[in-house]
């Protein structure tokens, strides 16, 4: 508190300071008291964003839970009352009440699904055990205000602003089998002898994944710094004058306060895995040991052949596994809104 | 590693630095080279893309990438730009871009206008709608909006297809649901600081609530509307999952999706292939040079609250 701001005008002084008695100042105004110009303005504020948000984001939404349990190939209508008859063939089959036939399909016969599973579970474990902590390396690195930091951020930040299509063709020149980077340099560019690395369905996952942390790291990073510098400082002189060795200011100093962000970036780890699928379709259309969910339920609508009903259990299972995340999210943040 | 067998800190008073930071030479030793030697990581696919792009193909074709520079060549930028229609994609990312950007904030301020200054009883119910929403991995909703899209005609002045599947307007739809919620989400947190005396005042004086709103609220949010554009400038503009799934491979897509088409043109040379990536890079890099501040801004606000 500089002196400076002590020179205010002398009216704004009485207004200043916590309110023991007396109603909430800050209590909303009802939509009662307002008049019917001022509830118009509010209806259409509210009224048209509400809209467009259910139609095109919550009423697909729900519309995906729905069409699994069905059987449909897109062409002709849905028939939402006829079940579908096991023995008839599925030309005739279509547009009817399939129950969970779709899922138990995915989990049994799909050759695709479990692949995608097993996929989609490394992408989070790299996010998890390498690309998070060390964007909270770099954070924390950075923001100990060493020389350069400022262009240490800059540079790591900098594939966080390419899209990821983009990273995707930028980094075959250094996976090429020919004439790439890497090949060159260990020396295995030669025809017979040269690694195939988005080729080969054991090596492919894990070149596009160094791709996928390579970015996600600088993304990381930039939360954690937001996160760091909201720390009250004082926290780290206590800590300082008690003794604690950097290690154990940041582990049980600083990490514990900092859980609103630990959390957001426990929101974004995990859906930025299951929504992963830039790299992959830009790579090989994500086939050939790339498969992921979020490709197989693409390739079932935009695909030679259309499975509405697969599809949509396949975003279903994404969508249960995404509610886990969000819940938590949005527990953690309007928590003490309901309080309030 | 227990507390015992390190030096207890002699003086309080650190030497130097931030508060409470202590300085040792070989912690700063040890950081800087860390950090350059992640730096040297991170910019090497880059330049490297780059280092190919501006040689001719012939040179690399003989001698590989990795190799001395006999010439350097803006010829594969030229050929790119000419030979795939560039400047047509990159119109249509324009013209996806800028229109979605505006309506999101503006729509996005009415919302969280209401909701943090008037009260309609479900107030946080609506936040968490909206919150939620964006939350979403886009291929939980793809299926159900694919049909839909099929499904709504528009009329031809809006779209050449007479769908909303395959037009600049589906997309610009698309863009504005989907990201409504986090705009919506990061500034009701901010009109939220925006003390309730100027209200009260705006009241004494008789300001409607559009008033309120049009001419106190929205110029009060003018640094996190700002960084908004800038973060939603660049995720709109790198969108590709929307444009490959809504847009059937024609010439309405935006330039980062083309991008994926471009590959198969000129599979021939790959060092085409590397300028025209580095082309479609530059809108990006241009907000990373002037605006990286008003992004990290966008982003910060988005994960913490306030």
């Amino acid at each position: 508190m500089s002196s400076a701001s002590q020179v205010r005008n002398p009216a704004a002084a009485t207004t200043t300071g916590p309110q023991k008695e007396g109603p909430v100042r800050r209590r909303r105004r009802g939509v009662r008291t307002l008049s019917t110009r001022d509830r118009v303005v509010v209806a259409l504020l509210l009224g048209i964003p509400l809209l467009l948000d259910l139609a095109f984001v919550w009423f697909p939404a729900i519309g995906t839970l729905l069409l699994s349990f069905t059987k449909w190939n897109g062409v002709g209508s849905l028939h939402p009352t006829t079940t579908c008859k096991p023995n008839l063939p599925s030309i005739l089959n279509n547009g009817c009440v399939y129950g969970i036939q779709n899922y138990h399909q995915a989990v049994t016969i799909s050759p695709e699904f479990w692949p995608a599973v097993r996929h989609n579970l490394i992408w989070l474990a790299v996010f998890v055990l390498i690309a998070t902590p060390l964007g909270m390396l770099f954070a924390v690195v950075i923001d100990r205000g060493i020389k350069g930091s400022r262009m240490y951020q800059s540079i790591l930040f900098l594939p966080v602003m390419l899209s990821l299509a983009l990273i995707g063709i930028i980094w075959e020149f250094v996976y090429s089998q020919d004439y790439g980077l890497i090949n060159t340099v260990i020396g295995r560019n030669h025809n017979g002898n040269s690694i195939d690395w988005l080729g080969n369905p054991h090596l492919n996952l894990w070149a596009v994944l160094l791709e996928a942390t390579w970015r996600q790291a600088g993304y990381v990073m930039v939360l954690y710094l937001a996160g760091l510098k909201a720390v009250d400082p004082t926290l780290r002189e206590a800590a300082l004058v008690d003794g604690a060795n950097a290690w154990q200011t940041f582990w049980r100093v600083i990490f514990p306060v900092m859980r609103p962000i630990n959390i957001v970036i426990m929101v974004v780890t995990v859906i930025e895995s299951l929504r992963a699928f830039d790299l992959v379709y830009i790579t090989n259309k994500g086939i050939n040991g790339l498969e992921l969910l979020s490709v197989l339920v693409t390739s079932n609508i935009v695909g030679e052949t259309q499975r509405v009903g697969f599809g949509s259990a396949l975003g279903v299972v994404l969508l249960l596994i995404s509610l886990v995340p969000i819940s938590i999210f949005l527990y953690q943040t309007f928590r003490r809104e309901e309080s309030q | 590693m227990s507390a015992e067998t390190l030096p207890r800190l002699q003086a309080a008073t650190p030497a130097g630095g931030g508060p409470g930071r202590r300085r040792r030479p070989l912690g700063q030793a040890a950081s800087q080279l860390f950090l350059i030697v992640s730096c040297v990581l991170w910019v090497l696919p880059i330049l490297f893309a780059l280092y190919v792009a501006v040689r001719p193909y012939s040179e690399t074709r003989k001698y590989g990438y990795v190799s001395m520079p006999h010439s350097f060549t803006f010829k594969n930028f030229s050929d790119a730009w000419s030979q795939s229609d560039m400047l047509h994609f990159f119109w249509n990312s324009v013209l996806i871009t800028v229109p979605s950007v505006i309506i999101v904030l503006a729509l996005a301020s009415g919302v969280a206008f209401v909701l943090t200054r008037v009260n309609v009883k479900i107030n946080i119910a609506l936040l968490i709608v909206f919150t939620a929403g964006n939350l979403l991995p886009q291929q939980v909703i793809i299926t159900p909006l694919f049909r839909i899209y099929l499904k709504i005609p528009l009329p031809h002045f809006l779209a050449g297809s007479g769908l909303m599947y395959n037009s600049i307007f589906g997309l610009v739809v698309i863009n504005v649901a989907f990201q409504l919620g986090f705009c919506v989400f990061v500034l009701s947190n901010y009109m939220k600081s925006i003390p309730g005396e100027m209200y009260e005042a705006a009241l004494v004086d008789g300001a409607g609530l559009w008033t309120r709103f049009w001419r106190l609220t929205v110029p009060l949010c003018r640094p996190a509307l700002a960084a908004l554009a800038t973060l939603l400038t660049t995720w709109i503009y790198n969108d590709f999952f929307w444009a490959i799934t809504l847009m059937s491979s024609g010439d309405k897509r935006p330039v980062t999706s083309a991008l994926a088409n471009l590959q198969g043109q000129f599979v021939s040379n790959q060092n085409m292939i590397a300028a025209a990536a580095m082309i479609a890079a530059i809108p990006t890099l241009v907000v990373y040079v002037l605006l990286q501040k008003q992004f990290i801004a966008g982003l910060s606000l988005g994960s913490s609250k306030g």
